[in-house]
């Protein structure tokens, strides 16, 4: 397998008016060609400012402190503002939460999905119009032709959303970041996009990043997840080591808290206790370690490294040192 | 569970005017909630379930008179309140209230927690005084904060926390029955937990019946006894939840269901998903027939003619379809 993406220790923080949020705490991934990787955690554990850093469109007051991104051979971390632009919207793509707010509404679907063409490829206007159409059919829009001279309006959330991909997807770009791309939709149009975002991954052979909160849904598109808490990867391993063998005591309460629909003996659900840690001033040592029932009085002042758990699955936490009291796992039905 | 009905929706519509030009002339009717009838016995919860759009949140909205409902029966403990004033609606407004979707723009920011939960108490003339504010100390360590947060302001809550105020000032006026409306989709996963169960404990406590309206399938299913299926402003299915959740009849609720993503790799994999084509018509003047003709795989030519009828199948499995 190839690699298209190595990020290594990045570390990204907000400079408010109240201190440093230490938003990205040192995480460190990659991601091959071909390969789509679920990052899943809460508001604020980090996922989306991780991708954001990648894309270098942090606010202006976010800065990536430490660490470098590869991509593709090259560093992105160094890369010029210019230099930046040319890799947005033609070798990485992005689709954002948000469909509603995401399309300019004054230019039309047409204007906006030829840009990158007109702009990276500097392909003839009429070419791009037609690449445009080509692209709007395969996201499944019906009527492609009358459809173009469209304004965002007049256009209903899911189409919005296929209009966003195709969007991101018109340039084939190498990587494809998709920021919670189904919250916003009901549950049946969630259906449809995530079917095409699998069908896409044959069709096209790009590489997903999908973050989200659901995990339903990366149980469904990705081969591999990240699990993120208060800045840091916790947990990393195949989709099945999650599911089936997770080794950290968040994943657990993340398995837990949701109900499955398959179940039909009524069982209490079983939340996290607490709040998320608050980033301006992270805790010392695991920032789960003030919601976790296994925490340990280590947990509280040292932070635990990642632990290889089994083949290209980590955990960090201290349970899995050799030394650490065996905790059998209360989830992950079947051990594999 | 005793099986006495506390609330029964006869024929409930909701229509509201569309209205053009400059002097008002009215062209149309979204017709949000259109011919809706069941029953919510006491002490059950009742699920509402349905994309956007499909009248669930209106429905909730006109059982408990925020709107003045076009036609039909609202019968609450054998009255109906239909067409009651709000001077009349006053005492039952202290029987019923609602937990809103948005917890950030359901409490106002000017006011303290304490006026927001005793707010209520004040227009009902409940209680004063010290009375008023040892009720409002107890309802928040009901809810799980304590009586230090009452001089608070509401931005100074995280999002589970205001949730919690709000529950709080529905408990205020010690209501029979309360709407849910979308309580918990605002809130993070690991949060969204900790609402439910507190949802069920006070329900157990004070023996309150629920109107849950979600569209998140799967904890639906986890809080509800029985669950109802809207669809553009008709109810296609009602059932108890398992057996609804396993045994779906209507083509809608079928697809509604199949769509839900299951957390667990391997039946993602082996899953056959129903994905429905196309988007839901516009509420504005309907076509006859079944609303979800259009989109249906079972389609007949009688599904374009005739509206099915909202019928019992067996064991209280309610369907409106012309397969059944």
């Amino acid at each position: 397998m190839e690699r298209l993406l190595e990020i290594k220790n990045l570390k990204t923080s907000f400079f408010t008016h109240v201190g440093e949020v230490k938003a990205v705490r040192g995480v460190s991934f990659h991601l091959d060609k071909g390969e789509a990787l679920g990052i899943v955690g809460e508001s604020g554990s980090g996922k989306s400012i991780t991708m954001m850093s990648v894309m270098r469109l942090l606010a202006d007051n976010g800065k990536i402190v430490d660490g470098e991104i590869w991509f593709n051979g090259r560093d992105l971390v160094k890369l010029s503002e210019n230099e930046m632009q040319k890799i947005r919207g033609n070798e990485i793509g992005m689709i954002f939460q948000d469909p509603m707010t995401s399309l300019n509404p004054v230019l039309t679907i047409g204007d906006q999905l030829t840009e990158p063409l007109l702009k990276h490829k500097k392909m003839p206007k009429d070419k791009a119009i037609e690449r445009a159409i080509e692209m709007l059919r395969l996201v499944g829009i019906p009527s492609p032709e009358k459809r173009i001279k469209q304004y965002p309006h007049e256009f209903s959330g899911g189409m919005r959303q296929r209009v966003m991909i195709a969007m991101a997807l018109i340039n084939e770009p190498k990587l494809l970041i998709a920021d919670e791309p189904t919250t916003a939709l009901d549950v049946t149009i969630q259906a449809q996009i995530l079917e095409l975002m699998k069908e896409l991954k044959q069709k096209i052979n790009t590489s997903i990043i999908l973050i989200t909160h659901d995990l339903g849904v990366v149980a469904d598109v990705c081969n591999r997840i990240n699990v993120m808490y208060g800045g840091l990867i916790v947990e990393t391993g195949r989709t099945t080591d999650i599911f089936y063998n997770p080794k950290h005591p968040y994943t657990w309460g993340r398995l837990r808290s949701v109900p499955n629909p398959k179940t039909l003996v009524k069982e209490r659900l079983k939340p996290i206790d607490g709040q998320p840690p608050d980033l301006l001033k992270p805790p010392a040592g695991c920032p789960f370690a003030p919601r976790c029932d296994y925490a340990m009085r280590v947990c509280m002042t040292h932070m635990p490294p990642l632990f290889e758990v089994g083949e290209q699955h980590k955990a960090a936490c201290w349970l899995n040192h050799p030394d650490a009291p065996k905790v059998e796992a209360p989830v992950g039905r079947r051990h594999v | 569970m005793e099986k006495k009905v506390l609330i029964s929706i006869k024929n409930l519509k909701m229509y509201f005017p569309i209205k053009k030009g400059l002097f008002g002339k009215q062209v149309s009717y979204v017709k949000a909630v259109d011919d809706v009838s069941f029953e919510i016995m006491k002490g059950e919860t009742l699920g509402l379930v349905g994309e956007s759009g499909c009248g669930k949140t209106t429905t909730g909205r006109t059982i408990i008179k925020l709107y003045e409902p076009t036609s039909g029966h609202i019968i609450y403990d054998g009255v109906d309140i239909a067409k009651f004033t709000p001077t009349q609606m006053l005492p039952y407004r202290k029987k019923m209230q609602m937990i809103f979707q948005d917890p950030y723009a359901s409490l106002n920011p000017r006011m303290t927690v304490a006026d927001i939960i005793g707010e209520a108490i004040d227009i009902h003339k409940l209680m004063t005084g010290k009375e008023r504010m040892e009720r409002i100390h107890y309802l928040l360590n009901v809810v799980g904060l304590n009586s230090e947060h009452a001089n608070r302001y509401p931005h100074e809550f995280s999002g589970g926390q205001r949730q919690r105020i709000g529950i709080a000032r529905a408990l205020a006026v010690q209501p029979e029955f309360i709407i849910c409306d979308e309580p918990i989709s605002a809130l993070d996963v690991s949060i969204q937990a900790q609402v439910v169960n507190m949802l069920e404990d006070l329900q157990r406590d004070f023996g309150l019946t629920y109107l849950f309206i979600a569209h998140d399938l799967s904890m639906v299913k986890h809080i509800s006894n029985r669950v109802g299926v809207m669809y553009l402003g008709k109810l296609v299915e009602l059932a108890e939840s398992n057996e609804l959740y396993t045994k779906p009849l209507h083509p809608y609720t079928q697809a509604l269901l199949s769509a839900i993503p299951i957390p667990d790799p391997e039946e993602a994999l082996s899953k056959k998903r129903i994905v429905l084509e196309g988007e839901i018509p516009s509420p504005i003047d309907p076509p006859p027939g079944c609303r979800f003709k259009g989109r249906c795989r079972y389609a007949k030519p009688i599904c374009a003619e005739q509206d099915p009828e909202f019928k019992d199948v067996g064991g209280g499995h309610m369907v409106a379809c012309h397969l059944y």
